[in-house]
């Protein structure tokens, strides 16, 4: 899911780097309200998490490759606004120290595995878990399907960016300057990964983690909305 | 020994035992014969697959040349699984020290802020 350069037009790229600048501005001072000194490693621990999770390359055999984002899971744990900025501060070391990524589509990249999948993922965790007892069953469920929805939710996000460049630029010859699929193709075939495999892949990465933290660490789960 | 570990150090030893089994993500690609992610294809990959190269991506995709390109060490591209898994494991330890430290970075500053 991390957009190479080439693959956006800048009538698309520019936009997300638009909107993604004055976003991390804002994360970073909801961030400052909402996280205790104490609870910066965590951070970094779910910024380097989602950094070595997304190395994890899920094979379609004979076919594509895909990963988890791990950022569901950050979100849970310290909240949406947190995970964003955890997600995307390895987003934007992948692409400058690794080529992963494009330097171009940083913006569109940090909307969709950093934005995205933090806010989906939170909120549908939320209103799985409820106001059930931290131990419960309940709620590593609900983590499995948030990370579910939520990594299905950014690749179907990507497809769309992908899917609309055909129509945004073409060449004399009509050939599409950028990503050459149109959104017939590019929609459901980030979708159909994603939902047969990658999206179960980052359920298991954040169920697991929540059932790990229920058995030893249950105030890892109360951090975010619970007592500042 | 384990129980006298904070739940953090248990999470960092844990990051450490994912970058050191990191190279399963690129063995097992490899062995069932999975290519690239969707999208993420090569401008020859995209020729080969849609019969032309589109002009815009030429002049895009080579904007930057990242210092440890696909997890790997300039000249080791050709020198096999054993030697590439050897440069994953490294750029595991690599991109997780640099996003922890600037993470740690992050968290101070706008904590002083307050």
């Amino acid at each position: 899911m991390h957009i190479p350069d080439g693959y956006l037009s800048p009538q698309t790229y520019v936009p997300f780097y638009a909107f993604i600048i004055p976003y991390l501005g804002i994360a970073a001072r909801k961030v400052s309200k909402s996280i205790r000194s104490r609870h910066v490693p965590l951070l970094a621990l779910g910024a380097a998490f989602s950094f070595v999770i997304m190395m994890f390359n899920v094979p379609i055999p004979g076919g594509t490759t895909g990963h988890a984002v791990g950022g569901v899971i950050v979100a849970i744990i310290l909240g949406p606004w947190a995970a964003s900025i955890a997600v995307s501060i390895a987003l934007i070391v992948q692409a400058l120290l690794f080529g992963d990524g494009g330097i171009t589509a940083i913006g569109a990249n940090c909307f969709n595995m950093g934005v995205v999948i933090s806010f989906v993922g939170y909120y549908v965790y939320k209103l799985i878990s409820g106001d059930s007892e931290i131990t419960s069953t309940r709620r590593w469920i609900a983590g499995a399907v948030s990370g579910y929805i939520a990594l299905n939710a950014a690749a179907v996000i990507a497809g769309i960016e992908f899917g609309i460049q055909p129509m945004i630029a073409s060449g004399a010859d009509g050939h599409p300057l950028y990503a050459p699929y149109p959104l017939s193709i590019a929609v459901p075939a980030m979708a159909i990964e994603h939902l047969i495999l990658f999206g179960f892949v980052e359920a298991l990465v954040t169920a697991l983690i929540i059932r790990y933290f229920q058995k030893t660490d249950q105030s890892l789960l109360t951090i975010y909305g619970g007592a500042k | 020994m384990s129980n006298r570990m904070s739940t953090t150090q248990k999470l960092w030893l844990g990051l450490v035992i994912l970058a050191l089994l990191s190279p399963v993500g690129i063995i097992i690609p490899d062995k069932v014969k999975a290519g690239s992610a969707w999208g993420e294809w090569g401008a020859d990959e995209i020729q080969k697959m849609v019969g032309f190269a589109p002009q815009g991506m030429q002049k895009l995709a080579d904007i930057w040349k990242a210092p440890m390109p696909d997890y790997a060490l300039k000249g080791w591209e050709e020198k096999g699984l054993g030697m590439l898994s050897l440069a994953y494991v490294i750029s595991a330890a690599v991109g997780i020290g640099i996003i922890a430290a600037i993470s740690m970075l992050f968290g101070k500053i706008v904590n002083k802020k307050e």
